[in-house]
């Protein structure tokens, strides 16, 4: 039986409609009931019907993106170019034992003082040191003389630096031997012409792999006796570790600095943590030696590695705050943005959400709606910036002399700050899109 | 009303569809009110096409309003189906408007970037059915408006009686009970209103009820009840013992096609 048509109509009228037959009187089978339960399903809708108004406005919802994409960004590329600083910094800090104190001859009173005053001054001796090796936490304790040598095995020569030490060196410098032996409490009591050479100073004078245990060597016109090659520690940061060569201190103090009083005490203590006590206990015990009353006026300082070090990671660590801030101003700019946009939405779409709650929507599947779409703008763009932020970091690596470095945590909490950028800017814009009053929405042209 | 009493007698129809006691409402404009309604009093039963009439500013579109539970009355009782909707929540409205409810506009209020089908589908989304049902369903409620072949178009590519059918079909597509039309046919010629008056015509005589409301007394001709509104009261419920009949005057407009499309008398 059709629709709309009488028996005795004949012709086809053109615009008529023409049904399917339909069971017995019911223009439509009844609905079942179904949960109206808010789950994964309404979510993928609300993202498919987002994603289809936001390419409506293809253009608009790029530069309201804009915002985050910069902010993300900004965010991944200042985090990353602070860590890829930061490792820089460690790797030339990595040299340095953070247990390890060094005591200077020398006034510490003003910076240029301290620069002329610093090791010329001839107020530590060796007693200075011996008596700090009874201080308790003090694990190794060695006089040190820096001396400039012209070295000469064979035909071959090289200038590199002279270093008297006392055994105890060999711990504080964290040395290992290739081959021989270090300086002993024999060489160092007799003051026997021995040297231990870097494994540079071995490559130069008597080429690679060459074992010189044994051979003579003039340092400065001397004749020292090979005793031991130390391990190899590579290039730290710039410098050449292994280009040096230790002599017994004393003997360095007799014939390689023209009888120079000591030149610095270094000493390590059994952990970090004791570093500052052990360094007041040093200082306190200098003093009394040296009879000084007023710290102000003494006569050699002390140089912690570890308040280098901390000070160092300390700066970098408030240079990623300053920047990772100022990139964190971006991402909210981005997310008023979007906020912006999603009111200017909300005030177009005023007959759509009507229409929307005439059909039965509830205010909380339009609060949805606004939301996921809010949502949808500020993660596309979190994910443009993710994509963005670590290619203009890597170019400008290129740029500089640090190292590329990415953070996945970086990577995943500025996409994390992205979408709870949308949601919190979002919110407002979806809560006045839910409450807004159908029959006024309906009548708005 | 000896139409009522019929249908009293049948006993399972024996409550109305909608029974509205002493509604009213009023608007707040700064510190003045004013009345929109000030107490009506109406039954609906269950079958019947009735056409609410008056002029504008007589209430009627507020009457409406608040018969598709898009508003909340001032005062008094409504009863949808024997559900007192003013006591409903705010969700339970919702659910009231996509179920029990169908809305047919006067400007069609269909989404312009959605397909006619999409548009169709909008009610079903909320109720969480399942896709493929749901395009079933929307497909089946196009086919009843003659549009399947156009499903796949978008309003803007469709005329205007072709945009009120779709809109027809998404008023029916979660099977309403109560079918609400405001100036359905406002916005179009004359022809293609008889096309639309036919469709309600053939949806009522299916069993659906339907409200409309008009303020040309062409369309109203073709209702079988006439509730007619002044100043927030009704002032006239008749019944029109004789309707229009949209489909013999379709065909017998056909037949004349040559002196002219005049459908109404």
């Amino acid at each position: 039986m059709s629709f709309l048509r009488p028996e005795t109509g004949a012709s086809q009228h053109a615009t008529l409609p023409q049904p399917a037959p339909l069971e017995r009187s019911a223009f439509l089978p009844p609905v079942h009931a179904y949960r109206r339960a808010r789950g994964f399903s309404a979510v993928y809708q609300g993202t498919r019907s987002a994603l289809r108004a936001l390419r409506a406005n293809a253009l608009r919802s790029l530069l309201t993106s804009l915002g985050i994409i910069i902010g993300v960004g900004a965010v991944i590329m200042m985090i990353s170019i602070s860590e890829g600083n930061a490792a820089a910094i460690n790797q030339r800090l990595s040299a340095l034992n953070p247990t390890q104190l060094t005591i200077f001859p020398g006034s510490a009173r003003g910076t240029g003082g301290v620069s002329s005053g610093l090791g010329s001054a001839q107020s530590l001796t060796l007693d200075d040191a011996n008596a700090i090796a009874q201080l308790s936490h003090v694990t190794a304790v060695s006089p040190l003389i820096n001396a400039q040598g012209q070295l000469v095995a064979g035909d071959q020569n090289w200038s590199t630096s002279v270093v008297g030490v006392a055994p105890p060196y060999q711990q504080i410098g964290g040395w290992q031997l290739q081959d021989g032996s270090f300086i002993s409490q024999d060489d160092e009591d007799s003051g026997h012409t021995v040297a231990v050479l870097g494994q540079t100073v071995v490559d130069n004078l008597f080429g690679p792999g060459a074992d010189p245990v044994g051979q003579s060597v003039r340092i400065n016109g001397v004749p020292f006796t090979v005793i031991g090659v130390l391990a190899p520690k590579g290039t730290t940061g710039g410098r050449n570790a292994d280009d040096v060569v230790y002599v017994p201190y004393t003997t360095a103090r007799q014939r390689l600095s023209g009888g120079r009083s000591l030149g610095q005490i270094v000493l390590t203590a059994d952990s970090t943590s004791n570093v500052g006590l052990v360094q007041n206990e040093v200082e306190q015990l200098l003093e009394q030696r040296h009879n000084i009353a007023n710290p102000q006026l003494d006569d050699f300082q002390i140089s912690n590695q570890l308040q280098v070090l901390q000070s160092v990671q300390g700066t970098n660590q408030a240079l990623t705050i300053l920047l990772v801030s100022v990139a964190s101003v971006s991402l909210v700019v981005g997310g008023i943005g979007i906020m912006n946009i999603m009111l200017v939405s909300v005030t177009e779409r005023t007959r759509e959400i009507g229409i929307r709650i005439a059909i039965g929507a509830r205010p909380r599947d339009v609060m949805t709606q606004f939301l996921i779409e809010a949502l949808v703008l500020s993660i596309l763009g979190g994910l443009i910036g993710i994509v963005l932020g670590p290619v203009g970091a890597w170019v400008l690596t290129h740029f500089t002399t640090t190292p590329f470095v990415l953070d996945p945590l970086s990577v995943l909490l500025a996409f994390g700050v992205s979408a709870l950028v949308g949601v919190v800017f979002g919110f407002y814009p979806a809560q006045r899109a839910a409450r807004l009053d159908p029959i006024v929405a309906l009548r708005t042209e | 009303m000896e139409q009522r009493e019929q249908w009293q007698a049948d006993g399972h129809r024996a409550y109305p569809l909608v029974r509205v006691r002493q509604l009213v409402k009023n608007y707040y404009l700064g510190h003045t009110i004013v009345p929109a309604l000030r107490g009506v009093d109406l039954d609906v039963w269950p079958g019947e096409l009735v056409a609410l009439m008056g002029p504008s500013g007589s209430g009627k579109s507020t009457f409406m309003n608040l018969l598709g539970c898009l508003d909340q009355p001032t005062a008094g009782r409504y009863l949808l189906s024997g559900v007192p909707v003013d006591e409903l929540s705010p969700n339970e409205l919702a659910d009231v408007r996509n179920r029990s409810i169908g809305f047919v506009f006067q400007n069609f209020n269909l989404l312009p970037w959605m397909t006619a089908l999409e548009n169709v589908e909008l009610p079903l989304t909320y109720m969480q059915m399942p896709a493929e049902e749901r395009r079933r369903r929307a497909e089946m409620a196009l086919t009843l408006v003659g549009l399947r072949t156009r499903a796949h178009h978008r309003p803007t590519e469709l005329s205007g009686g072709q945009q009120q059918r779709v809109a027809i079909a998404r008023a029916l597509v979660t099977s309403p009970t109560l079918l609400l039309a405001d100036e359905p046919t406002g916005n179009l010629d004359s022809q293609t209103s008889v096309q639309i008056m036919g469709i309600l015509q053939e949806l009522n005589r299916r069993g659906l009820t339907i409200i409309l409301v008009t303020h040309e007394a062409d369309i109203a001709a073709y209702c079988r009840r006439q509730v007619r509104f002044r100043d927030g009261r009704v002032v006239g419920d008749t019944l029109n013992s004789e309707p229009l009949e949209a489909r013999l005057q379709l065909t017998h407009d056909h037949d004349h096609e040559q002196e002219g499309r005049k459908v109404t008398s």
